[in-house]
C-alpha cells in the first residue's frame, strides 16, 4: 500500500459567476493536519466538500495515495469521515442510538466501543437523552464520538470547535493528535487556531 | 461483537474497507429499524396522512349522497383519489429531516451504495405510509357500502399500487428536497405520474365489487411495482447527489 497522502492540485471550481476555488494545492500526509484558515465566503467549506467529492471542481484532481479518488469514490469514502457544521444527529434519538445508527452503517460496533467513545468525549452522562433537550455544544461532543467511532485514517472537519467551551475545545486538538499519533490525518476548516501540537501543523490560507 | 468489544479502546485505524463492514442486509435493517424507531417517537407524522385520509372519503357520503348503492358505484375512485393525496401528504418527510440535519451527507460520504440506502428509507417510508393506508382502506371502502366480500380485493389493489406510489413519491421528494415549501410542487411532479395507478387500481377495486375477476389490473399494477422497483432507485439517488452538491 503506497503512503496515506492526500493530495489536491490545482482544484478550480466555480458556483454560478463565482469563481470560488482559484487553483488551490494541498498535499497532506500520515501524522499531519492541515489548518485551513480565510475570511468568511473564501471557500473553506466548499473546499471540504469538494475534497470528499459532495461538489466536483471544474479543473484539477484530489488524490489519495497517489490515486485520483474518483477511480473509486466508495473505497475513499470508506477510509474519511466528514463532519459538517451541523453535526449529523436525530433530534428524536439520544446521542448513543444516534451513534449506533449513523456509525453502524458503515462498521459493525459493539457496546464497549460505543461507550468508550462517548465517555471519550464526556457524554456518559447524558448520552440517554435526546439529542432535542442537548446544548449545541453537547451535540458538538456527540458528533465528535462519531468520528472516533469510525476508525478512518482521513478526517475532514468544517469548523470543529463551534459552540464548545475552552474544555471542549482542547479536547478537539487532543483528539486529533491523538489521531494523527496513530497515522490518521486530518484537514480542519477553523476560525479560532486548533490546539495541536505544533509538529504535525499544517497551514493553508484561502483568501478571498 | 465480543471479539471487537475486548479490543475496542485500541483497535488500529481501518485503512481499508475491511471485515469491519456490515453486510447489506445489516444495513438495510439498520436503516429500518431507525426509522421505525423515530416514526415511533413522533407518531403525529404517521397519523395525519392516514387521519387525511378517513376524513376525505367521510366527505363524499355528506356532499354526494347518503344511498349506499350510489356510493358504491364511486367508491372505487373515492378510495384511491383519496389514498394519492394522502401519500402525497407523507412524502414531505420523507428525505426533508435527513437533508437539513446532514444525514444525507453521510449517507452518500458513508461509502456504501447510496442507492441502497435509499431503497432501504424508501422501504421503511412504505412500510410506515403505504401499508396503514391499505390496511385502512377497506375500512374506508367498507364505509363506502363496498360489499364484504369485495374487500380482499380493495386491500390488494390498494397495498400493490401504494408500493409504486412510495416509489414515485420518493423520486419527487429527491427532486424537490431544495425547494422551500414544496408540498405543491411535489404534488404537481409526482400526481401526473401516479395516473397510471389511480386507473388500475380504481379499475382492480371495481371489478372486485362486481365479484368478477380482478387479476388483470392487479397483474398490471404489480408490473407498475416492479417497474417502480427497478428504475425509481435509480432516480432517486441522482436526485439526492445533485441536491447534495
Amino acid at each position: 500500500m503506497s503512503d496515506s497522502t492526500l493530495k489536491g492540485e490545482n482544484v478550480h471550481l466555480w458556483r454560478g459567476e463565482r469563481h470560488v476555488l482559484r487553483g488551490v494545492h494541498f498535499s497532506v500526509s500520515a501524522g499531519q493536519c492541515l489548518q485551513l484558515t480565510g475570511p468568511n465566503g473564501a471557500g473553506k467549506t466548499t473546499l471540504l466538500r469538494t475534497v470528499c467529492c459532495l461538489s466536483y471542481p471544474e479543473e484539477g484532481r484530489i488524490s489519495w495515495r497517489g490515486a485520483d479518488v474518483r477511480a473509486d469514490l466508495p473505497a475513499f469514502h470508506a477510509q474519511l469521515a466528514y463532519l459538517g457544521h451541523e453535526p449529523p444527529l436525530k433530534m428524536e434519538l439520544t446521542a448513543r442510538e444516534n451513534l449506533q445508527y449513523w456509525v453502524g452503517v458503515r462498521r459493525r460496533l459493539s457496546q464497549a466501543a460505543v461507550d468508550a467513545s462517548l465517555d471519550r468525549v464526556g457524554a456518559t452522562r447524558w448520552a440517554d437523552r435526546p439529542v432535542r433537550t442537548l446544548s449545541a455544544g453537547q451535540k458538538r461532543r456527540a458528533a465528535l464520538a462519531g468520528l472516533t467511532l469510525m476508525r478512518v485514517p482521513l478526517w475532514l472537519l468544517d469548523e470543529p470547535t463551534t459552540n464548545l467551551d475552552t474544555e471542549g475545545q482542547r479536547l478537539v486538538g487532543r483528539l486529533i493528535d491523538e489521531h494523527l499519533a496513530e497515522g490518521g490525518l486530518a484537514i480542519a476548516a477553523v476560525h479560532h487556531e486548533l490546539t495541536v501540537s505544533a509538529q504535525g501543523l499544517r497551514r493553508l490560507e484561502l483568501q478571498l | 461483537m465480543n471479539e471487537i468489544a475486548a479490543q475496542a479502546p485500541t483497535e488500529p485505524l481501518l485503512m481499508s474497507q475491511s471485515r469491519h463492514a456490515p453486510s447489506s442486509l445489516a444495513v438495510a435493517r439498520l436503516m429500518l429499524l431507525r426509522d421505525l424507531k423515530l416514526a415511533s417517537r413522533k407518531a403525529s407524522q404517521l397519523v395525519q396522512p392516514l387521519a387525511f385520509f378517513a376524513i376525505v372519503i367521510t366527505l363524499f357520503p355528506l356532499a354526494v349522497t347518503p344511498e349506499l348503492p350510489k356510493l358504491r358505484h364511486i367508491a372505487p375512485g373515492v378510495v384511491w383519489a383519496a389514498a394519492l393525496l394522502s401519500s402525497l401528504l407523507a412524502l414531505e418527510f420523507l428525505f426533508r429531516d435527513d437533508a437539513q440535519d446532514g444525514t444525507l451527507e453521510q449517507y452518500a460520504l458513508s461509502g456504501r451504495s447510496l442507492t441502497g440506502l435509499l431503497v432501504a428509507k424508501t422501504a421503511a417510508h412504505w412500510l410506515l405510509t403505504g401499508l396503514p393506508l391499505a390496511l385502512m382502506a377497506p375500512l374506508a371502502g367498507a364505509a363506502l357500502g363496498i360489499p364484504n366480500a369485495a374487500l380482499p380485493g380493495v386491500l390488494a389493489s390498494v397495498t400493490v399500487g401504494t408500493v409504486t406510489l412510495s416509489l414515485i413519491g420518493a423520486v419527487g421528494a429527491a427532486l424537490t428536497l431544495g425547494v422551500r415549501r414544496a408540498g405543491a410542487l411535489l404534488s404537481l411532479l409526482t400526481l401526473p405520474l401516479e395516473i397510471p395507478v389511480l386507473i388500475f387500481g380504481a379499475r382492480a377495486m371495481k371489478l372486485a365489487i362486481a365479484a368478477q375477476p380482478y387479476g388483470a389490473p392487479l397483474t398490471l399494477l404489480a408490473g407498475l411495482a416492479v417497474l417502480g422497483v427497478t428504475l425509481a432507485p435509480l432516480a432517486v439517488s441522482a436526485a439526492v447527489r445533485i441536491n447534495l452538491e
